[in-house]
């Protein structure tokens, strides 16, 4: 489905569109929602418990979030629960951190990872060091939610990802869900967690469908998660990644190919034991991120595998993330780009060759 | 007739308490300066010359609002409330610090007091002053914030984004800028237009709340203007900028090289705020020669077992390091 004259533009995102990924993972039929509404949910039932927790960011208020994520909410809280910000990244940031440590707790909002830059000050010099700095004065407990990614030919600056940068951080926490039952789950974890977390969700998923219980539930931080079980070789993968994954397991199955599809689901914490215990099953490796490989967190997932599970290795490890080169806005040169299902089947034949 | 000095209006407790909180400063900064060169690790900036800011503001506020403060925060530490010994042991080193040990001079904090930490990035902690006063007023708390800096501080980008904000939002946020005349090594008159150097308090304007220009170097009027300020945010009608102007006395950093002509700084000792204070008390009765040699006396006393306490406390282990980096 990826990669055809189907795929979205950043103009569906705005509407609902059924997706053709398969979202079930084993577990009984229920209620569908979109990822969107996973993560609106997790806010809702949060702010309702706790009066002093809010939202803020730009469009976040009447206008329902540039990704439609917090529509209906500033009906049901209000001014200063679901506040409008200016456009100022730094500024937003930096007021998330100093209401998070004074008694209530910010949930902040920046649409596009892109626009991060603007605001690394207020996220790696303030938020990420409070605790360390001050010894255990002050924690930050305040979640930054962003969206990362491509697919949606939306030009160089509104397509990248940077969860590495974050992952470099000490002090900060990154979340990166796949599905609406974990981005939910996930999402409530990260705003009872003490600390700052970069949550980062997935500008093309938005509008995917996910079975999600009705039922309250929360997913612990640094826990991975199996998407698919397979016995050949193992592929960790994140986000987006992991359905176009799961789409060549799919059809590898056909060829007698078992491949296991490991989604860390935090970056940070990470679960390095489930992990390697797949590595140690399967004995080959695929990494696949939609950032740019070079630089990639994949580097680093590459080297815990090559120092704690060298001798179990019978392929050197393979990397799939975008061509280091800014994202281009036209399919034909975005789709060249960007990680594509090709790719990902290429590197897992090359280490099973 | 002659004007009546405005300090006779004060409450005389409240001078003595100012008199020698900014004696701490100084006394505090001075035995800092030749201890940071000999005994202590890294570097520290001087407040000496800015004590009537840092002192004036936080005797008009509560023991419960907020302040953040800069690179250049001894002092405003000092006049919120903060332990000298624990900060000394700060700048040691030691794990008797406010922080202990780990961040020294530029990240000394006491949530207790409402310091919510001096901060290494120029202006980094402005929007944290305006984060707690909209952390107050979602509390429906009648606790007010003030952010420190300097006019440096005053061009980044962070001030307009953090003054706006709190502008829009009705924040009680009490903007001081400290305008001592020197960014690090540039002059005052290289980063501001000259159309605004006289007073660059109009800036508020420009974000729908008052500013006013007031002599950083004499505390009553700091103390003054601060108590409307603080008055106003307390009340509900939103942020105030206070531009104080002073001199930073010292170098950027103590040991610093020095391009400032003498007769510059020479021209701004003579308008000492501490001796401006020395002489008013006295002129109006409200403190005698001896008393203020009394009070000198003691808080050289104080300054000198907070040094004590600094140097007999312990070094962190190693491994120290490696604790708080999450929560």
């Amino acid at each position: 489905m990826q990669g055809t004259a189907s795929s979205p533009s950043l103009k569906l995102l705005w509407n609902t569109f059924t997706h053709k990924v398969e979202t079930n993972f084993g577990r009984k039929p229920m209620r569908k929602i979109e990822f969107r509404t996973a993560i609106r949910e997790a806010m809702e039932e949060e702010m309702r418990k706790d009066p002093l927790l809010f939202l803020f960011g730009y469009d976040v208020g009447e206008y329902g979030g540039e990704f439609r994520v917090s529509q209906g909410m500033y009906a049901e809280f209000g001014d200063r629960r679901v506040q409008d910000a200016p456009i100022n990244e730094n500024g937003m940031v930096g007021l998330g951190v100093g209401a998070s440590i004074t008694g209530t707790k910010a949930i902040i909002e920046i649409a596009f990872m892109d626009f991060l830059p603007m605001a690394m000050d207020a996220i790696v010099n303030q938020a990420a060091k409070f605790n360390y700095t001050f010894a255990g004065q002050r924690s930050v407990p305040l979640v930054l939610r962003t969206a990362m990614g491509g697919y949606i030919r939306a030009a160089e600056q509104h397509s990248q990802c940077f969860e590495n940068w974050f992952v470099h951080v000490p002090g900060l926490k990154v979340v990166v869900p796949s599905t609406g039952y974990d981005a939910k789950g996930l999402l409530k974890s990260a705003i009872a967690d003490p600390n700052p977390v970069v949550f980062v969700e997935h500008k093309f998923m938005y509008p995917m469908k996910f079975e999600v219980p009705e039922e309250e539930y929360s997913i612990p931080l640094g826990s991975a998660d199996i998407k698919r079980e397979g016995t050949d070789v193992t592929v960790i993968a994140t986000s987006y990644m992991v359905h176009l994954t799961l789409n060549v397991a799919k059809k590898l199955e056909k060829e007698g190919i078992s491949v296991e599809v490991v989604d860390p689901r935090t970056l940070v914490p990470l679960d390095e034991e489930k992990i390697l215990e797949s590595v140690r099953k399967t004995n080959r490796v695929v990494i696949v991120h939609e950032a740019h490989e070079r630089g990639g967190w994949g580097g680093e997932m590459a080297a815990i595998i090559a120092d704690k599970a060298f001798f179990d290795l019978d392929a050197p490890i393979k990397r799939v993330g975008a061509r280091n080169t800014p994202i281009p806005f036209p399919q034909v040169l975005e789709e060249f780009i960007l990680p594509s299902e090709e790719r990902i089947e290429a590197a897992i034949r090359e280490v099973l060759s | 007739m002659e004007q009546k000095d405005p300090i006779t209006d004060m409450n005389e407790d409240d001078v003595r308490k100012i008199y020698e909180t900014m004696q701490k400063i100084r006394m505090f900064e001075t035995r800092e300066k030749d201890l940071i060169q000999t005994e202590q690790e890294g570097f520290a900036h001087s407040y000496v010359g800015e004590e009537a800011i840092a002192t004036g503001v936080a005797a008009a506020l509560r023991k419960d609002d907020y302040i953040t403060s800069t690179h250049r925060g001894h002092g405003h530490m000092i006049a919120k409330g903060g332990d000298m010994g624990r900060m000394y042991a700060e700048l040691y080193g030691r794990t008797a610090g406010y922080c202990q040990g780990k961040s020294g001079s530029l990240h000394i904090a006491d949530f207790e007091l409402g310091v919510l930490g001096a901060n290494g990035i120029v202006s980094g902690g402005i929007p944290i002053a305006v984060g707690a006063a909209y952390s107050a007023q979602l509390r429906k708390s009648d606790q007010v914030s003030v952010a420190f800096f300097g006019e440096g501080a005053m061009n980044q980008g962070l001030f307009h984004e953090a003054a706006n904000m709190a502008a829009i939002y009705q924040l009680p946020v009490i903007f001081v800028v400290e305008v001592n005349h020197w960014q690090c090594g540039v002059r005052y008159e290289t980063v501001y237009h000259p159309s605004v150097i006289d007073n660059i308090a109009i800036r508020a304007q420009s974000y729908g709340f008052p500013g006013e220009k007031i002599n950083g170097n004499d505390v009553v009027e700091v103390y003054q203007y601060a108590t409307k300020a603080i008055e106003h945010a307390r009340s509900g009608k939103g942020p105030y900028l206070l531009a104080c102007y002073t001199y930073r006395i010292e170098t950027h950093f103590m040991g610093d090289i020095d391009i400032r002509p003498d007769e510059e700084v020479a021209e701004w000792k003579k308008q000492d705020p501490i001796e401006n204070l020395e002489r008013r008390m006295y002129e109006a009765g409200i403190m005698s020669g001896s008393l203020m040699e009394e009070i000198r006396d003691d808080v050289n006393t104080q300054v000198a077992e907070a040094i004590d306490f600094a140097r007999n406390s312990l070094k962190p282990e190693p491994e120290a390091a490696l604790e708080h980096v999450y929560a």
